[in-house]
């Protein structure tokens, strides 16, 4: 019987066949997301068609049909399509407004210092984290605002009657001593009443106070810096300066009225919510305007503001209201147990929010906090309607120049700014992206 | 140190600046009391500055008459008319473009983020990139773009751009027609009315018997042919009491009709688009914050994917939906003042714009701009709070 040779039963695998080809690469692909069903089919077709609406003409207008070159408005009403020409020949005031030619070198430095102190920043694996915050948060303002504005400014005092000691340099420093003695002898009093050292908090009082007179040194300092008035900014300069000023502005303010919102104190808590809420229920435009209207109107005769300063100050306390419901957000994602725990160890109020909870809230709010930069970015443009002059105010005021002016010349700036607009934005949103994965490790269960 | 060995000792040394009660108390004065100082300051800065520029103070203003004209207004309105009367025109106006918005907005917005989460590779991504482009580029640029580079650059009155020879476009504006109400057309309306009032009976008709029976209606269909069949009908059982006024083309403009000035085309335009970019990330969130569990247990029960989206998926979805929907609502509102960079007449541009101009009251002016935008907001926010109390996962 075993003999026989009979075979039922195949002694060897049969080699696997290759999966049928419409189920595999790229038609496979395309049957599984395409054309799966009649549906399906349409929606693609649906889809294809809104591209080619879309896009072909884009690319057309943009590259295909564009001028590159070219020294007036003849050289681009040749072709129907972008007019790069004239953003080559404007990308001086795009960029930094009506800022003096020779001064521009000033702008520049200001934007490599900043590049140069953001970017090993915002990699998070590059060391010397501390001495890059001290950079960014402590020199690059005062050199910036040095380099921008020419520094040089003058000082006049601001306490002691006029009448007793006629305005000068040293009646600054006069008034700057007396506000810096008071102040820590108050601190000293209060806190030999409250029975503990007075050493500690005299010398962190004496410090600030050095800074600061290291600060106004370095802006009355004559640098032999020509003064570039700031109705002479623009462009992306003023947009940037709008932006950074705003956001670096809003943070310390945000924080303490999150804190002020989470007071156990009633009329802190109340006043933090009143200013919240009625900085985020109007429009930020009111705002411009009663920063640039109705401030002038505040302030004490023969006191003026800058425009450029008076919008600041408006866009710095609206987004000071959004930041602190951004902060107020990680506040609440700490858990109890960490403000419990730094009771328990004795804490102040103050050490345990410096110390325990804000480096905790503040990590995980990274990502809210870049996207109203974001949103404080795109608003930036809105200066424009209270007359100042940024990137995209710069472009709309260009138009009006007859040597440039063609069919397209419009939609080749708008695309022009949308682009810079977009990189930005989209750069910053993929970086709050890439942080949130990156600070979501130690919370994902 | 001293304080820790006053206390080694067994009596405690307490000073009444250490009372965490006390020391608040005292705060809260010195808060109450600078900031009082700050207000008094800037009142009598603001009413010495004022006196010295000889401006009026004060609302009387209101009254007197504006003398300007108003490109768009939805009340009667002549340059007669008093500021008050043009603070009406332009809050309308901000309602009406905001309303629209809006509408436009929440279709489109919901479309793009349905459309995001389709299993079809090319229309997810379409939607993709809509969004990512949109959400990155400055309102106020878009509706430049709208406004001078697209609507401005169409052609004149006489070589308008023609849809179903109806609806003309051209840099004039929008010119739809206009309905004509003859006697009669008030019964259409109130047909309209029963189709509504008759669908909410049906549809609490037909709950109640499927709560008894288990047999399901069609209340739907049966809406859709009350609410749209029923003024039809009346229209056509009246004698046709609605006719159309078509816009014509007389001379270098056109006549009759409806006309949609381009400023309003151009805004709405651009604040649908850039609103509807946002809404739709805000609802592909709520509906990814759907576990899937719900849908395979639905499936299981038996249930077709239609019933699972309507019954399951979506009231679980519009739980984490509609507060932020409500957010973008408001920023819509507060996003149509940028109308004034077109000279669309809304609340800003007219009263925040010409009347403060042209009286000079910034205080007053602004502060009833603010305080009417201010309103909108605390109004939407204490629906938010009502709704999500409402809707709040009721736990044990």
């Amino acid at each position: 019987m075993t003999d026989r040779d009979i075979h039922f039963v195949r002694t060897e695998f049969v080699d696997e066949a290759d999966a049928p080809v419409t189920s595999i690469g790229f038609i496979g692909w395309m049957r599984e997301n395409l054309f799966s069903s009649v549906w399906n089919t349409i929606l693609t077709l649906f889809g294809v068609y809104l591209i080619y609406l879309i896009v072909p003409p884009v690319i057309e207008f943009a590259i295909i049909n564009a001028t590159w070159t070219g020294t007036g408005r003849e050289d681009c009403l040749a072709d129907h399509g972008a007019c790069w020409a004239y953003v080559k020949a404007y990308f001086g005031q795009f960029i930094y407004g009506r800022y003096p030619d020779a001064e521009r070198w000033r702008v520049d430095l200001v934007f490599l210092l900043g590049i140069v102190g953001l970017v090993p920043m915002l990699i998070p694996s590059i060391p010397f984290k501390r001495e890059n915050v001290i950079f960014l948060l402590g020199l690059f303002p005062v050199a910036a605002f040095i380099l921008l504005t020419g520094g040089n400014i003058d000082l006049n005092g601001f306490l002691l009657p006029d009448w007793w000691i006629a305005p000068s340099t040293w009646k600054f420093w006069i008034d700057f001593a007396i506000v810096g003695i008071v102040i820590a002898a108050l601190t000293a009093v209060i806190s030999i009443k409250a029975q503990s050292d007075p050493k500690a908090p005299v010398i962190i009082i004496g410090l600030i106070f050095a800074v600061m007179a290291v600060v106004a040194i370095l802006a009355d300092i004559d640098f032999g810096l020509e003064t570039v008035e700031t109705d002479r900014w623009g462009g992306l300069l003023v947009t940037l300066v709008v932006a950074i000023t705003g956001i670096v502005a809003s943070l310390p303010l945000g924080i303490v009225l999150a804190l002020g919102r989470r007071s156990k104190m009633p009329v802190v808590r109340l006043l933090s919510i009143i200013f919240i809420e009625f900085w985020r229920g109007v429009p930020l435009i009111t705002v411009l305007f009663m920063s640039s209207v109705v401030l002038p109107l505040f302030l004490p005769e023969g006191v003026s503001f800058d425009k450029l300063l008076r919008a600041l100050i408006g866009v710095a306390l609206f987004s000071a209201a959004y930041m602190a419901e951004v902060v107020r957000g990680g506040l609440q994602a700490i858990p109890k147990g960490q403000h419990e725990g730094a009771q328990a160890l004795g804490l102040t109020y103050w050490q345990n929010m410096a110390l325990i909870v804000l480096p905790q809230a503040l990590k995980l709010v990274i990502p809210g906090i870049v996207n109203s930069f974001i949103a404080l970015f795109k608003d930036t443009t809105l200066v424009l309607i209270i007359g100042l002059f940024d990137l995209l105010g710069q472009i709309q005021s260009s138009f009006t120049d007859p040597s440039w002016s063609t069919p397209f010349t419009s939609h080749t700036g708008y695309l022009f700014a949308a682009v810079i607009f977009w990189v930005f934005c989209f750069g910053m949103s993929r970086y709050s992206l890439f942080m949130e994965r990156r600070l979501h490790t130690g919370h994902k269960r | 140190m001293a304080a820790i060995d006053a206390g080694g000792r067994g009596a405690p040394a307490r000073s009444w600046i250490n009372d965490p009660k006390i020391r608040g108390a005292i705060y809260q004065v010195l808060l109450v009391v600078s900031i009082v100082l700050l207000g008094w300051e800037i009142v009598t800065n603001a009413i010495i500055n004022l006196e010295r520029q000889n401006i009026a103070s004060g609302f009387g203003f209101l009254k007197n008459t504006a003398g300007f004209g108003i490109t768009q207004s939805l009340i009667e309105y002549s340059e007669e008319a008093s500021y008050g009367r043009a603070f009406w025109v332009g809050l309308l106006n901000t309602i009406l473009v905001a309303v629209l918005g809006i509408i436009v907005a929440t279709i489109l917005g919901f479309i793009v983020g349905i459309a995001r989460l389709s299993s079809n590779w090319v229309i997810s991504r379409i939607a993709y990139v809509y969004i990512e482009i949109i959400r990155n580029i400055p309102l106020l640029l878009q509706i430049f773009f709208w406004y001078f580079a697209v609507l401005r650059a169409v052609p004149n009155p006489r070589n308008s751009v023609e849809f179903a020879g109806s609806v003309f476009l051209n840099n004039r504006g929008l010119f739809m027609p206009r309905p004509i109400y003859e006697t009669g057309a008030s019964a259409i309306a109130i047909a309209f009315l029963i189709g509504i009032v008759g669908s909410f009976i049906v549809r609490r008709w037909a709950h109640k018997r499927q709560m008894e029976t288990g047999q399901q209606f069609p209340v739907f269909w049966t809406s859709v042919g009350l609410i749209l069949g029923l003024p039809i009908l009346t229209f056509f059982a009246m004698g046709m009491p609605i006719g159309l006024d078509f816009p014509e083309l007389k001379g270098f403009n056109f006549r009759g009709g409806m006309a949609v000035i381009p400023e309003f085309v151009g805004l709405l335009l651009a604040l649908a688009i850039y609103t509807a970019a946002y809404i739709a990330e805000v609802v592909r969130a709520g509906i990814l914050a759907v576990s899937h569990g719900q849908t395979e247990a639905s499936y299981s029960l038996g249930l077709r994917p239609g019933p699972t989206l309507r019954l399951v998926i979506i009231p679980q979805a519009m739980r984490v939906i509609i507060p932020p929907l409500t957010n973008q609502y408001l920023n819509l509102t507060k996003n149509s003042s940028l109308a004034v960079a077109i000279a669309y007449p809304d609340l800003v541009s007219v009263f925040a714009g010409t009347v403060l101009n042209q009286t000079g009251q910034a205080v007053e002016v602004l502060a009833i701009t603010m305080l009417v935008y201010l309103a909108l907001s605390l109004l939407t926010s204490m629906f938010m709070n009502w709704y999500n109390a409402r809707m709040a996962l009721v736990e044990r």
